[in-house]
């Protein structure tokens, strides 16, 4: 029994159980009044910058040292703000002409910077916004001479909040705040960035209702599903907090073996890939044990700019990408847009239904310049490595067939401009869209290899819009329907000697290992933080009990019937894995 | 006398983050003093010296900026700034 369960968004993952507290950080104000004595209040001004730069150095080496320079670096792009020469010149000229306060003239300078960056429309600059009016609360906070910003609580707690600034995170006693739940913010806040760095829970977007879950009441947070659960009886905490210590246990142990094969007790190797969308992460991949690239998201290039990055900046993206990886497999998306990520310069048509429009290898097809300059690239950049190309969104023989002429016609290219290529490049698709599922066999005459995607599989299959919250919990791909397709994939692709991957979060879920492994799965390909656990998940079961468990979840009824069986199977063969990534 | 370059950013996120840091760091180290204007977007000369100029130049990737220095040691400021354009602030291009 539960009082109230909310929805939000899944930020960081694990578990925490603990009285909710609301923080309310108190944006400090500043009055505004003339000044007679300049020079001191010049004075004052000075001091209570020089004590905000101590702050953020201080604050930007404790990064460094306890979590990673990435954390670093944005308390030290706090500081420069504070070193600024045009906020700063602006900020005397106000003090020394029209003669008024410290705290006034520094909010007016820092406002007028913030709304200047807000102004432009873009979500980087708007976040680099929201920075300035972090520091700017600092500067105001020291020079109101409050220690901090707010009293946080004094035991360990769920800190509840409007949403949170990345000072606020880092100014909450780390052994007190063991979860963070924001009724507002985006899952890619410095703020949760930092959560996660910490490793402690967090779940965003929970909606006004999170702000009225009574001060003091216990709560459960599942940061892994986003769900925060109020006032919850006694049972559903003891079930939670076994569920926490197995998670410790289980990460402990995984990540001490991370870099050894990912082998079932019957010696089976399974491979287990990491999903990247960056150069950065390609490093990261192998650092966490990765045996290539299961998907690298190419979107990234065309993102944020007005113009297509031409053949020439792609192939040496790409090429950097490609020499971190050496002979290890690497699996690249062709470009993977549509209306709901709209990019500017491909002037887009506005679509009723987006998720149902020009997307994915669509409008690859529809814009041949943008395809063969793709190609041309990745074929270039894979010369003498190990490139597997996979076109999303496939629905029917003719989409790959198109897409592969244009294939065709990039080598083409590449013989008559004399380059060097990749000559024995795989040609797959990603099996997302439930028509490419249904003819897997059909497909697999004329594709390489197949990997599957389950954000899109699910949600078409269950006709549940992933961005749309009040449906989004039954695009899920523990439901039966999708793992039932998931194995005619496989089994159509094995008939014909095609190897399948699945790159969708179902892979990234310790959980969901032996369903897969039992399905025949080839590559399992996941964000860089499940893969200690989902190989240490595989390494529990042999290939025929993880048959007999895929066998008995198919046959069960729905989403949670799989859950709950799945969850008993991983208790039964030992310590379990949380399906937390 | 005045040192002028114009010089397009190649980096895909343009002149945000890391390289807009990069870039302020850069052309502290120098006595000129220093502007970059977004020709790509039409934007007035702005302090280089200054990270709030320089994101709100909302300079992206493949646009053009100019640069200007004036001073003692114009010449080197604008070198030291092309290089580390040319050389997309360190990353593989």
């Amino acid at each position: 029994m539960v009082a109230q369960s909310l929805q939000g968004i899944a930020a960081s993952p694990g578990i925490a159980i603990g009285p909710i507290f609301h923080y309310r950080p108190r944006r400090v104000m500043a009055e505004h009044y003339p000044i007679d004595d300049v020079d001191g209040e010049i004075v004052r001004l000075e001091q209570a910058l020089a004590e905000a730069r101590r702050e953020l150095d201080a604050l930007s080496i404790q990064m460094r040292d306890g979590i990673g320079p990435r954390e670093a670096a944005i308390f030290e792009a706090h500081r420069m703000f504070l070193d600024d020469p045009e906020l700063l010149g602006r900020v005397w000229a106000r003090l020394q002409t029209d003669r008024v306060n410290a705290e006034y003239a520094w909010q007016e300078g820092a406002q007028h910077y913030a709304a200047a960056l807000e102004a432009i429309g873009d979500n980087h600059l708007a976040a680099r916004a929201a920075d300035v009016q972090d520091v700017a609360q600092r500067v105001l906070r020291i020079l109101s001479n409050k220690t901090s910003q707010v009293a946080g609580p004094t035991e360990a707690a769920v800190i509840v909040a409007d949403d949170l600034a990345p000072s606020d995170i880092v100014a909450l006693d780390r052994a007190k705040a063991i979860a963070f739940c924001t009724a507002g913010g985006g899952p890619t806040s410095h703020a949760v960035i930092l959560s996660k760095a910490l490793g402690i829970p967090a779940i965003v977007g929970l909606g006004d209702a999170v702000r009225h879950g009574p001060e003091g009441v216990r709560a459960i947070v599942d940061g892994a599903n986003g769900t925060l659960l109020i006032d919850p009886d006694e049972a559903t905490i003891a079930e939670y907090r076994q569920r926490a210590e197995a998670f410790r246990q289980m990460r402990d142990s995984a990540f001490g073996v991370a870099d050894q094969q990912a082998v079932t007790t019957d010696g089976v190797h399974v491979e287990v890939m990491a999903n990247i969308g960056s150069v950065e992460e390609a490093a990261a991949a192998l650092a966490s044990g990765a045996e290539g690239v299961g998907l690298l998201r190419t979107e990234f290039l065309y993102l944020d700019r007005d113009n297509p990055p031409d053949e020439d900046e792609q192939t040496a993206i790409y090429r950097a990408v490609f020499e971190m990886m050496g002979q290890r497999p690497v699996v690249v998306r062709t470009l993977d847009v549509g209306g709901d990520k709209p990019v500017s310069y491909l002037n887009m048509l506005v679509e009723l239904n987006p998720f149902l429009g020009l997307r994915g290898v669509r409008l690859t097809l529809a814009r041949p310049d943008l395809f063969r300059t793709q190609l041309c690239a990745l074929l270039r950049s894979g010369e003498g490595h190990n490139l597997r190309i996979v076109f999303p969104m496939v629905a029917t023989v003719e989409d790959v067939i198109a897409a592969r002429r244009y294939v065709d016609e990039a080598r083409a290219s590449l013989d008559a401009r004399g380059l060097r290529y990749a000559r024995q490049c795989q040609v797959g698709i990603m099996v997302e869209v439930p028509s490419a599922a249904v003819i897997a066999d059909t497909l697999a005459e004329v594709v390489d290899f197949f990997s599957i995607g389950t954000n899109d599989l699910a949600q078409y299959t269950l006709a549940a819009d992933r961005t749309n919250a009040a449906v989004s919990p039954m695009a899920d791909a523990f439901h039966p329907a999708v793992l039932r397709l998931i194995g005619m994939v496989i089994e159509a692709a094995h008939a014909r000697g095609r190897r399948v991957g699945l790159c969708g979060e179902l892979a990234g879920e310790p959980l969901a290992a032996p369903v897969l492994l039992g399905l025949g799965l080839d590559e399992f390909s996941m964000g860089l933080r499940s893969i200690p656990l989902v190989k240490q998940a595989i390494r529990r079961f042999s290939t025929e009990q993880a048959g007999s468990i895929a066998r008995r979840a198919l046959s069960l009824r729905t989403a949670s019937e799989v859950r709950a069986y799945l969850t008993s199977v991983a208790s039964q063969v030992g310590d379990r894995p949380n399906e937390s990534r | 006398m005045t040192a002028t370059r114009e010089i397009v950013v190649r980096h895909t996120v343009g002149l945000h983050a890391r390289p807009a840091a990069q870039f302020v760091k850069t052309a502290t180290r120098f006595a000129s003093s220093i502007t970059i204007s977004n020709l790509s977007k039409g934007t007035l000369p702005a302090n280089a010296k200054s990270i709030l100029s320089v994101l709100a130049a909302a300079v992206q990737g493949n646009e053009q900026i100019r640069l200007s220095a004036e001073g003692a040691d114009e010449d080197a400021a604008i070198a030291a700034l092309c290089e580390l354009i040319d050389g997309n602030f360190g990353e593989p291009e």
